[in-house]
């Protein structure tokens, strides 16, 4: 099916969220604008204006309130989605490069840029669920990163850990109420940035992207490395699909060298990968950039891909998508649902 | 600087240890060795410059007065004292053949019986001259009894000191034989399979070609090779390039058969056979005075030529100095090419020869490596020459010969020669005089039934060109030649087939430029025409394929199928499959002709780079190197009739190249009646296939469900886990509502649409009218 393109950037995309049902969708990019968009039909519900610099991240708590993002500003921001008014501010040093709400919205984490001496750390603000409410000015927790900062950090399951990916293609656990480093693992080739990190619906796993070229997916428990997803391009973004087992990557060329060299080495194009099995199984072009950002309905519907060309397009899945499955898969007793 | 170390493999004779002793007498004390000096001051000397150039005077003096300008001639004839001065003269003369005695510098002791004890001190002028007589005269014959055994005086003391060497005869310990591995093991395969080298980044890896599946890895080793690599000939080893020299390697198990070696080695060449190989270095070779390989022969020369069994030094040779490049119309000066191969090996390995652009043509026998007749053939103003690549089969020449063809331009009046000279006679068999010629190709056809020159000539005016063929009918009475002048443009390109006698060459009307954008060109197939009676007809035109890019024209080693592709290339990378003896329907206008075109496909491959047929004619690689372009490196692997079967980019991909395979060893008879029962066969491999394919089949889907099960056990356990901890924290068991349904079933697979209408007054204003 065509996709949907939503024109209503002007620079390129940074991140793209679905809300927990799907329906709407957040995309934020360097033009200091997020929009708000309807997901089933693409059309603009709003847009949330305030920040003074490039936007880096968004997250949307999972009731669909409060929708909180991050920018070169130094500032993170909490917004009312109804109304679009910006109900918090926090003042940082440096620029904001992340955003995640737990799994009940009370906790926001932040990761800050390492820039003009301060150091790269990971914020815990604390969060009332309730755009009428007071939120409180106090850092809950901050974790600093002076080994190699972080680039990207999410919530496990139950809030339990903190999960961070590095600069220097590492992956770390900490815990999430004292923020005490558990475990750091070398994940990806040294010195490759883990670009991307994004949890399984139940939170119990994460993917990570990295510069090296490839995907892979670790446990929140213990980040043992489960799969390894192998790709021929530097990639900037990875998700799971709820409801099929798959993995969706995105990349491409750095933005630099687009201009030096033929579309066709650009390999601008969404990665189908089988979440088990590690194949690769489709890819769907279209843009004519590096892909930034991948995000997947939670009801496993569609997905969005947004690129550094400065579009997000929105793919409703199809029939071939929902019956492809391998032999074994149906051997093993049509577990191709929720569950795995 | 001063190093000097001594040959360890050196054998010293018997009686030199009875020597001892004397030198003892006659020098007292050894001089100091250096040996441990040597490197140290060489470090101090390019890191710190440290001007110890006292010391070094002091220490060259030492060298000099020292013993290195010594040695020890042993194994002379034993006379009485009235005729020593004779034998004293005589053996002067012998020894100043390499380097000058000194004045006072040769001493033969006398005992007490009055006789000469056989041995005597000789003391050359320089160090240099000693090391050269005991590398030449050492062995040599005095006369008919006896053999000079020269040695370096400090050798004598260094091993033949008291203790050194025991004095009583220990057999030297000869290793049992050791039975090699079959070198063509890999033609035994039950699946006639073929293998490939594959060079990606420093991984060098043989694999057996799989068709559509991912090959078969058969070894990888990492830094296998310090450049690029090559099979020899007929597929037996595998050469690999290393700073140090080349090493070949075979057997199932790829250990190391030979070592050549040539420091610095860039390039190296097979002979047909595999039994010699040339390796060429661009720097001269420096042999350092303890090489147990070179010898000082070696010394400051670019080609060796070795036997591949033994992997011993034949010959070596300098690097003729290139002729002075023309200044180009810029006035830089052009960039001469290093003609390469520089020697050329006749099809049996037999001869192998070298040009010396403009004057002469080297042929030297092998293996002794000794010039034909002492001398080098003159052929003034030879450009190039080809020998033929097979036994050349002349009619009504019974006696064994070797043709090589070669060309002359024009000088002053004399119009451009071609000639045919067979070897070992020396004898023109053919010549043929051409006007206005630019330049010219020889094109030898496979079994050296015909050599096509390619000739390019100019208009008087010098403006425009154009290119004639010249075929020479080798096998025929008295070597007709057939001429084609029927193209207007210049060729490109030129391939006889294999094996056959049709060829294709590809045509551009403009000069070829180095500009972005590719010239177009034009492909034309040619063919004998149909005669009665034996023999071959005259070569006919087939059709011209007008408007394309190609530049590369690849045969099937086996003949009959043809790719013509676009190489190199930027803008395109189309590979046409071509079959010239297609079995359908022909057209009438071509019922003359010995071949029936049949285009069959085409094939895009971008970025290519090289195309290379598997030996039996059944694949086609064509790859795409880093070493010409970063973009999508990598193979795609094509049947004959130009189907893809597989492709696979791979990071830093360099190299690929086929196993060449020796000629088959069955007889035409035997290989014909193969061909006629080809269907049976065939039936069996297909079903060797099927039965294959199904086996791999059931190992990947094995394989795949011990994942998924493996998977779902790790995923159970995680959420069990969850559920429980969720419990401890008195938290619902699952995470949200919708969650659960969906596990239970797709009751919200759909989503139920809820709309929600949201009035919101935004401001209010009362007209009153």
């Amino acid at each position: 099916m065509r996709p949907i393109l939503l024109q209503g950037h002007e620079r390129s995309l940074t991140q793209i969220k679905y809300t927990k049902d799907g329906d709407i969708l957040f995309s934020c990019a360097k033009d200091q604008v997020i929009c708000a968009w309807f997901s089933a039909n693409g059309e603009r519900l709003g847009t949330y204006h305030g920040h003074q610099g490039a936007l880096w991240t968004v997250d949307i708590d999972p009731s669909t309130t409060l929708l909180a993002s991050g920018a070169a500003d130094n500032t993170v921001r909490l917004w009312d989605i109804r109304t679009g008014k910006c109900v918090k501010v926090w003042n940082f040093d440096t620029a904001v490069k992340r955003v995640d709400f737990n799994e009940d919205g009370t906790r926001l984490l932040a990761v800050t840029e390492k820039r003009m001496g301060f150091l790269g750390t990971i914020v815990v603000l604390d969060v009332i669920v309730d755009v009428e409410a007071e939120q409180s000015d106090e850092k809950a927790l901050v974790i600093t990163c002076d080994e190699s900062k972080a680039t990207v950090a999410a919530w496990s399951y139950l809030s339990r850990y903190i999960i961070a990916g590095h600069e220097d293609g590492s992956v770390s656990q900490y815990d999430g109420k004292t923020g005490e480093l558990i475990y750091n693992s070398p994940a990806h080739e040294e010195g490759m940035q883990v670009t991307d990190l994004q949890m399984s619906s139940d939170r119990t796993y994460f993917i990570t992207a990295s510069k090296d070229k490839s995907a892979k997916l670790h446990s929140s428990r213990d980040l043992t490395l489960l799969k390894t997803y192998l790709s021929d391009t530097p990639l900037n973004t990875a998700a799971i699909t709820p409801k099929k087992p798959f993995v969706i990557l995105g990349g491409g060329q750095a933005a630099m060298d687009v201009t030096t060299t033929g579309a066709r080495q650009g390999k601008f194009e969404a990665r189908f990968y089988h979440k088990v099995f590690e194949d690769e199984i489709g890819r769907v072009k279209g843009h004519f950039g590096p892909l930034n950002t991948v995000a997947v309905d939670p009801l496993g519907r569609g997905y969005a891909s947004g690129g550094e060309d400065g579009y997000v397009r929105v793919h409703a899945f199809d029939r071939g998508y929902f019956d492809f499955g391998y032999e074994v898969e149906r051997e093993v007793g049509g577990a191709g649902a929720g569950g795995y | 600087m001063l190093g000097t170390t001594v040959p360890a493999g050196k054998l010293i004779p018997q009686r030199s240890i009875g020597v001892c002793e004397t030198i003892r007498q006659l020098v007292g004390i050894m001089a100091p060795s250096f040996d441990n000096l040597t490197e140290d001051n060489g470090t101090y000397d390019s890191e710190e410059e440290i001007d110890f150039s006292d010391l070094k005077e002091q220490y060259d003096v030492r060298l000099e007065q020292g013993l290195d300008a010594f040695v020890v001639a042993d194994g002379l004839p034993i006379v009485p004292e009235e005729s020593k001065p004779k034998l004293v003269k005589f053996l002067i003369k012998q020894l100043n053949k390499v380097g000058k005695v000194k004045e006072d510098g040769f001493f033969m002791p006398v005992n007490d019986q009055g006789k000469t004890e056989g041995y005597a001190f000789v003391e050359y002028h320089t160090p240099q001259q000693a090391i050269a007589a005991t590398k030449q005269l050492h062995g040599t014959a005095i006369d008919k009894k006896h053999t000079f055994a020269i040695n370096k005086l400090t050798d004598i003391e260094r091993y033949g000191r008291e203790g050194r060497i025991d004095d009583d005869y220990q057999p030297p310990n000869i290793p049992d034989f050791q039975e090699k591995e079959h070198l063509r093991w890999w033609l035994g395969d039950p699946n006639s399979r073929d293998q490939f080298v594959m060079l990606r980044g420093d991984n060098l890896g043989v694999f057996w070609n799989k068709k559509k599946d991912p090959p078969e890895q058969i070894i990888d080793r990492a830094n296998w090779t310090e450049s690029h690599i090559m099979w020899s000939p007929l597929g037996t080893y595998l050469a690999t390039m290393h700073s140090r020299g080349v090493q070949l390697w075979g057997g199932p198990s790829w250990t190391r058969q030979t070592r050549f070696p040539h420091p610095l080695v860039n390039l190296i060449e097979f002979s047909p056979g595999e039994k010699y190989i040339t390796t060429w270095s661009f720097k001269p070779i420096e042999v350092a005075e303890d090489d147990p390989i070179l010898s000082q022969d070696e010394e400051g020369k670019n080609y060796i030529i070795w036997d591949v069994a033994t992997g011993r030094v034949l010959r070596s040779f300098h690097m003729h100095d290139l002729p002075t490049p023309p200044e180009s119309e810029t006035g830089q000066p052009v960039k001469k090419k290093i003609p390469w191969p520089a020697f050329k090996w006749s099809s049996d390995d037999k001869y192998v020869a070298r040009m010396l652009e403009g004057e002469s043509i080297s042929v030297y026998e092998l293996p002794k490596m000794t010039q034909l007749d002492k001398k080098a053939i003159k052929i003034e103003g030879v450009m190039d020459f080809e020998w033929a690549p097979a036994l050349p089969q002349r009619d009504s020449v019974k006696t064994y010969e070797q043709l090589f063809c070669f060309w002359t331009p024009e000088i002053g009046s004399n119009p451009a020669k071609v000639g045919l000279m067979s070897i070992p006679s020396k004898e023109i068999v053919r010549t043929r005089n051409l006007f206005n010629v630019t330049d010219a190709k020889l094109h030898w056809q496979s079994q050296a039934a015909y050599v096509c020159v390619k000739v390019d000539r100019h208009s008087k005016s010098k403006k425009s060109l154009a290119t004639n063929l010249e075929i020479f009918r080798v096998r025929e009475k008295g070597v007709p030649v057939e001429v084609v002048d029927s193209i207007k443009d210049t060729v490109i390109n030129f391939a006889w087939e294999p094996k056959g006698d049709r060829f294709v060459l590809i045509t551009t009307a403009e000069v070829v430029m180095t500009t972005a954008v590719p010239p177009k060109t034009a492909v034309s197939f040619f063919c004998p025409e149909k005669i009665k009676g034996a023999g071959v007809g005259n070569f006919k035109h087939i059709q011209t394929i007008e408007k394309k890019n190609s530049n590369g024209i690849y045969w099937s080693p086996k003949g009959r199928f043809v790719v013509v592709g676009t190489v190199h290339s930027q803008q395109s990378f189309d590979l046409d499959f071509w079959d010239l003896d297609f079995e359908g329907e022909k057209p009438e206008s071509e019922k003359d002709l010995t071949a029936n075109l049949k285009h069959m496909n085409t094939a895009d491959h971008y970025g290519v780079t090289d195309v290379d047929w598997d030996p039996t004619g059944r694949y086609v690689f064509s790859t795409a190197s880093m070493w010409k372009h970063t973009m999508e490196s990598g193979y795609h692997l094509y049947d004959f009739k130009g189907e893809l079967l597989r492709e696979e980019h791979i990071d830093k991909f360099k190299q690929l190249s086929w196993r060449p395979r020796p000629p088959t060893l069955l007889s035409k008879e035997e290989q014909k009646t193969i061909r006629k029962n080809l269907r049976e066969y065939s039936k069996d491999f297909e079903e060797q296939d099927r039965i294959e394919e199904d086996k791999e089949k059931g190992a990947i889907v094995e394989e795949r469900r011990r994942v998924l099960n493996e998977w779902l056990a790790w995923r159970e356990r995680e959420e069990e886990e969850l559920k429980a901890e969720r419990r401890e924290l008195g938290l619902p068991e699952s995470l949200e509502d919708h969650d659960e349904a969906d596990a239970d079933g797709k009751t919200n697979g759909e989503g139920a649409v809820v709309e929600e209408i949201v009035e919101e007054v935004l401001d209010e204003i009362e007209e009153v009218a």
